[in-house]
């Protein structure tokens, strides 16, 4: 870690390289893998895989049955060697144990980051790939920028935005017009948000979608091959460099202002943490937003009582964010440990599905059921412990409010159509086609 | 009712001051601030329950009832 800045018209002079995916920090393969000798999987006990394109779809199946199959913590030697905790209580334990289990890549793919990566505990994308106590320093800058006093005042902003997405969908005939929630309305909604704390040009949104395809969908692929992730290094290096040209009142100049124990911030560290919030706010929050539309558009009865009684939306964001949680974490595990039995070794991949934990009975009474307005609702959606979504505000925010006015433009809305559901670490509906069966005036 | 805190397990989910603000507050990075010392009265006892029962991270407990 140096903590001074080479121009980049400097001889020699190698723009950093970013981010937390195998070809941002010099991968390595532990054992050599190849995707193409596995098939579907047929055993998520022996042979768990959240890369195959059946997983998602029907993963509260998948976890119903290992809980069944009283199989609290599955594996698999797909990824050169996998556990994934399935309960809460072992979701819960592994997610506190930052001694056993580093966050120092926090994707699951191919390859594991490799000694050039900016070294433990820091990572690649500070801090969500930071252990302690680098990790308390990095989370602390960040803090303050999305607490919920400073998030709140956006609300005017997201829906406005909201509003003006649903406009742009043109004239329409209730009981006939078909559009993709998903692609048309959920995904631009934390897309547009975060462009604009970032700062970054209105005209760059189409370009952050791919990049997040490429950091979290195409994880079964050689790694060299990502090319996206170069272009996305380079991207936030002529970000940043603007942004020391030009200072703004955004979040980009305001941690690239900022000191880590008195020393100035560098343009890895800032290109670090501007990719964590270009990619872990997009993905997540639009999967977020389709999947609880999806619920909505096959369960009338709760979409009605958001109509009838506004005030039951505190309890129904929470239960949409139990039912659907979106996000799946990753660890490494740190040394070889003993897991309740299991013979974790260092560097085996754990997962950490939250998603799963939230549908535990033994944490919440009928998990299987939505319940509008569930009274005792302790979901995990953002994590447990020190790694808990930094952007949960604004997450929240951007739920509420992108649900609110798509139910109150549309009074009724259906399934018309197979939904497309992500791949990966992220669950949520990519192409959701729906039937408008009513419009508000 | 006495309430508690701890501040230590508190990882800012912003739950407890969104049921129950008259109890809870959120400081500059957003971790929870408890706001009132001693007895919560009778009329917040249901808020203090549903911010007890919805803390992921089991921060806040009922000392008496």
């Amino acid at each position: 870690m140096t903590d001074t800045v080479a121009p980049a018209d400097t001889p020699g002079y190698e723009p950093p390289i970013f981010g937390d995916s195998p070809e941002g920090t010099h991968v390595w393969q532990r054992v050599p893998y190849n995707p193409d000798d596995y098939g579907p999987v047929s055993d998520f006990a022996t042979d768990f895989d959240h890369g195959d394109p059946a997983y998602n779809p029907n993963a509260p199946e998948v976890w119903k049955e290992l809980r069944d199959a009283k199989c609290p913590v599955a594996h698999s030697d797909r990824y050169g060697g996998m556990w994934v905790p399935i309960t809460h209580d072992t979701v819960h334990e592994i997610a506190y144990d930052t001694q056993h289990f580093t966050s120092r890549s926090v994707v699951v793919s191919v390859g594991r980051p490799g000694d050039l990566s900016l070294p433990a505990p820091i990572g690649g994308a500070p801090p969500i790939t930071s252990d302690p106590p680098f990790h308390a320093m990095a989370r602390r800058l960040l803090l303050p920028a999305f607490a919920p006093k400073v998030i709140e005042p956006w609300e005017t902003k997201v829906r406005e935005l909201c509003v003006s997405l649903l406009d742009r969908l043109g004239d329409l005939t209730a009981g006939e017009s078909i559009i993709d929630a998903a692609q048309q309305y959920a995904q631009h909604i934390p897309v547009s948000v975060i462009r604009q704390m970032l700062g970054f040009p209105e005209k760059d949104e189409e370009l952050f979608r791919r990049f997040v395809h490429e950091t979290l969908e195409r994880i079964n692929e050689e790694p060299g091959t990502r090319t996206g992730m170069d272009e996305l290094g380079q991207y936030i290096f002529a970000q940043i460099q603007d942004h020391r040209e030009n200072p703004r009142d955004d979040l980009t100049s305001y941690l690239m202002g900022t000191q880590i124990e008195g020393i100035e911030m560098n343009d890895e560290i800032v290109g670090g943490m501007v990719i964590l919030l270009l990619i872990a706010g997009i993905d997540t929050t639009w999967s977020a937003i389709g999947s609880s539309l999806w619920h909505l558009a096959q369960h009338p009865e709760d979409h009605q009582r958001i109509i009838d009684d506004p005030e039951v939306m505190t309890f129904a964001l929470e239960e949409f964010l139990r039912a659907y949680a979106p996000v799946t974490m990753a660890r490494l595990v740190a040394e070889d440990t003993d897991f309740h039995g299991c013979p974790m070794k260092k560097d085996d991949w754990v997962l950490l599905p939250f998603p799963a934990a939230n549908r535990d009975p033994h944490q919440f009474e009928d998990p299987d059921q939505f319940i509008v307005d569930r009274q005792e609702n302790r979901h995990a959606a953002f994590g447990l412990g020190i790694h808990r979504c930094i952007g949960s505000n604004l997450a929240r925010l951007e739920l509420k409010v992108a649900i609110e006015e798509f139910v109150k433009r549309f009074p009724r809305f259906e399934l018309a159509g197979d939904t497309r559901w992500s791949v990966g670490q992220i669950r949520g509906p990519r192409e959701m086609p729906v039937r408008i069966l009513d419009i508000a005036n | 009712m006495l309430l508690r805190l701890d501040a230590e397990k508190c990882q800012g989910h912003n739950r407890c001051y969104a049921l129950a603000p008259e109890l809870f507050d959120v400081d500059e990075y957003g971790q929870s601030v408890l706001l009132v010392e001693g007895d919560v009265p009778a009329e917040l006892h249901a808020k203090a329950r549903l911010a007890v029962s919805n803390c992921p991270e089991y921060a806040i407990s009922i000392l008496v009832d």
